[in-house]
């Protein structure tokens, strides 16, 4: 009955794998959790971004990395906003870039946001 | 195949499209609004399956309801989506711009849902909303306005729950109040300046759907714990894998264990079939033809049905119940080594029983070269049929000692072939996708949907459709081979006072002994020459053409068993070896190249196929003889 407070404690960005790091979907943690920052393709093929974006990836949803492969821990399996998992090749997620849960986090390095921003 | 062309006059049917993304429901919907009056057939020129039922509505419409391949965007990706695109944008030949579109959404997950309802509302053709599976929305506390989301939206929003027939009322009510009113829609514009969305047109999708939601929404369902929690096991790096091999384990020890005794009789009725009309019709060459070619050929094919059945009942079951993509994932990273898709698993896997429910199971695989690889590869999968000619030779020629820790050698020669076949299909694929079918490495963006208990309705309906595809287009084509193959068995008639057994003289008989000086290299005699050629129907009739080259007779416990000893007396060890080696590549079933261009839709792919078996086979067969030669083993 409790689900959202049930939720919010799940994404509590004090656990580890949420340390308010700005990394690339690819490179995370199974049990990290983090909101999408950006969803970006390569350059000229813009069909990776779409792919990404009709599964689900958008700029502001929440994911949960729930699972890995076992050879090379790829791929994953990617919990969007607490209703659909999606499986993905880390190559593939490295295109979706990740920042901490709470906006709160991303004010508080400016840095993080300008940098990525500019790349 | 339904054509649109109906004589003039004539009140044209109406059409109306289920659309809808993967895993909502769709087709437990199509099967309760349509029962059992539904078919299949498949779209021109592709092989996607056309499913089609009739229905009547409350107030009298007949309509022809039609359940389109599932689909995230119409944006399409596969061969699938394309065919839902085309025919929502009225471009599939052969098939009339629908009515109506009914889009099917999963109502426990509207935020990913909704954006393809949004794509189709663009389109301004009549559209209606089916919120599926709301019993399972409102046992999680989820409460949607549907009031608040058909105004939002501007159409019509029914509740539905797919699995009870009283749960689709409302929807058949809405389709007969816009059948009453799209006489006078004409094909919107639209249509025709369709274009793919832009990334940023997908994002304003987001954006609306979000903010439909938060107009509808009243109250936000509790997350779905069952399948996390199923998943952290069955997902899990180790433990996943090893219930994956169990499954897989079960799965093949219940398609040979569960099907023996339905073989056994489906032999047997044919065995007395045969005792009946050889005792009842007058000796002729109808007689023999009956006999030998048309029974024993149906028999060869029939005799797989049930491992068939079984098989597709675990595979239905498990894509049912949501495990499917999860063996995808779990394989993903050793396919993808040789450039193949996790969905090219269980194709593969079921290529251990037959290649052929092996190349119609590749139809899951989205991308045209993934699946084209796959279909290529699958007859290396050691299937069941060479099974009979393996257990022959390894028990004619390899000693049944214990080598090393308890491990037979004739175990160890089995287990040897089966990996042969494995490694060789996974080089082939790996080469196959470097140099023919290169392209893009797919990327795997795959759903893992929520588990749910499956449907014994779609179960049984699919089980149906494969056993009718097997059936008919696979059991006509060996059918009509078998009998080619009995006309070159049995004529010309040996002359009179021959010595040797009747198919020496005949047409099979000389194309063995012309085929005889290319597989002397191999180490082929002119007995195994002449069992290949009927052999090239079905791999387990070398063993009954071998018996009647040798001019065995008796039932087919005792030709074995006689061959056994004539074999191990006449052939040499190398002889021997570069047979089973030959077996572990030779395209010798015409019902799986027949089932390859089915699915391929071109005679191009099963020849490119037969020809690279029969080299890979040829070179196996060579150097294995050669090297046995050099060993010793002549």
């Amino acid at each position: 009955m409790n689900s959202y407070n049930e939720q919010k404690h799940r994404f509590d960005p004090s656990q580890p794998g949420s340390l308010g790091l700005t990394q690339p979907l690819g490179q995370m943690q199974r049990g990290s959790t983090g909101r999408i920052l950006a969803v970006s393709g390569s350059a000229g093929d813009r069909n990776i971004e779409r792919g990404l974006l009709e599964m689900g990836f958008v700029e502001g949803a929440c994911i949960e990395v729930l699972h890995h492969g076992f050879l090379g821990q790829d791929p994953l399996a990617v919990r969007i906003n607490q209703t659909m998992t999606i499986a993905l090749r880390r190559c593939e997620a490295n295109a979706v870039l990740v920042g901490p849960l709470h906006d709160a986090a991303v004010d508080t390095k400016p840095g993080m946001t300008l940098e990525y921003a500019s790349s | 195949m339904t054509t649109t062309t109906l004589p003039l006059g004539e009140v044209r049917r109406a059409c109306i499209a289920l659309v809808g993304p993967p895993n909502c429901g769709k087709t437990t919907l199509f099967n309760t609004l349509t029962g059992g009056r539904q078919k299949t057939a498949n779209y021109p020129g592709v092989t996607v399956e056309r499913k089609s039922g009739r229905l009547r509505t409350p107030v009298g419409h007949t309509v022809e309801l039609l359940d389109l391949p599932g689909s995230y965007s119409l944006r399409a990706r596969s061969p699938d989506e394309a065919i839902t695109r085309d025919v929502v944008l009225g471009r599939q030949t052969r098939e009339a711009l629908p009515d109506a579109v009914v889009c099917v959404t999963d109502a426990t997950n509207l935020g990913q849902h909704l954006r393809l309802l949004l794509e189709l509302r663009q389109l301004g053709r009549p559209l209606i909303l089916a919120l599926n599976m709301m019993d399972i929305a409102q046992k999680r506390g989820c409460q949607i306005s549907i009031e608040a989301l058909s105004q939002q939206l501007g159409i019509p929003v029914v509740a539905t729950i797919a699995m009870h027939k009283n749960g689709v009322q409302d929807l058949l009510g809405q389709i007969d109040i816009l059948l009453s009113q799209t006489s006078a829609t004409s094909k919107a514009a639209t249509i025709d300046t369709w274009m793919e969305p832009s990334p940023e047109a997908i994002r304003a999708y987001h954006r609306e759907v979000e903010r439909l939601l938060q107009e509808a929404v009243i109250q936000e369902g509790a997350p779905e714990r069952f399948t996390r929690q199923v998943d952290q096991i069955l997902l899990h790096p180790v433990a996943g894998l090893l219930i994956l091999l169990g499954i897989l384990f079960l799965m093949f020890q219940a398609v040979f264990s569960w099907a023996e005794a339905p073989m056994d009789w489906i032999d047997g009725s044919m065995a007395s079939l045969q005792q009946w009309l050889s005792m009842h019709m007058a000796d002729s060459l109808l007689k023999s033809l009956v006999i030998d070619g048309i029974i024993a050929g149906a028999g060869g094919v029939v005799i797989f049905l049930p491992q068939i059945l079984i098989l597709f009942l675990f595979i239905l079951l498990l894509e049912d119940f949501g495990y499917m993509a999860r063996a995808a994932f779990l394989m993903d990273r050793l396919m993808s080594a040789v450039g193949l898709n996790g969905r090219a698993f269980i194709p593969l896997l079921s290529s251990f029983a037959c290649a052929i429910p092996g190349i119609m199971a590749a139809r899951t695989i989205a991308h045209p070269l993934d699946r084209l690889t796959t279909i290529l590869i699958a007859p290396l999968m050691t299937c069941s049929a060479r099974l009979p000619v393996y257990v022959l030779l390894i028990s004619a020629f390899i000693p049944n000692t214990v080598v090393w820790g308890g491990i037979g050698l004739q175990g160890l020669v089995m287990f040897g072939l089966y990996t042969t076949g494995i490694i060789g299909a996974l080089t082939v694929a790996g080469v196959l996708r470097l140099t023919l079918l290169r392209g893009n490495r797919q990327p795997l963006l795959m759903e893992l949907p929520s588990y749910k208990w499956p449907n014994p309705v779609n179960v049984l309906l699919g089980l149906l459709e494969r056993a009718r595809i097997f059936m008919r287009r696979i059991g006509t084509i060996i059918l009509s081979v078998m009998v080619i193959l009995w006309f070159l068995a049995t004529f010309p008639s040996p002359p009179e006072g021959a010595t040797e057994p009747a198919i020496y003289y005949s047409f099979a008989g000389m194309i063995g002994h012309g085929l005889q000086p290319l597989l002397a290299p191999i180490g082929f005699n002119w007995q195994i020459a002449i069992a290949l050629v009927p052999g090239l129907a079905a791999r387990e009739v070398a063993v009954a053409a071998l018996g009647t080259v040798y001019a065995l007779s008796g039932d087919e416990g005792t030709v074995t068993e006689a061959l056994t000893t004539t074999l191990a007396h006449g052939w040499t060890l190398a002889t021997a070896l570069a047979l089973l080696a030959w077996y572990v590549f030779a395209p010798q079933c015409l019902a799986t190249l027949a089932a390859a261009r089915r699915e391929t839709n071109s005679w191009r792919w099963p020849t490119f196929m037969f020809v690279y078996l029969m080299v890979l086979a040829y070179l196996a067969a060579f150097i294995t003889y050669r090297v046995a030669l050099a060993l010793g083993g002549g």
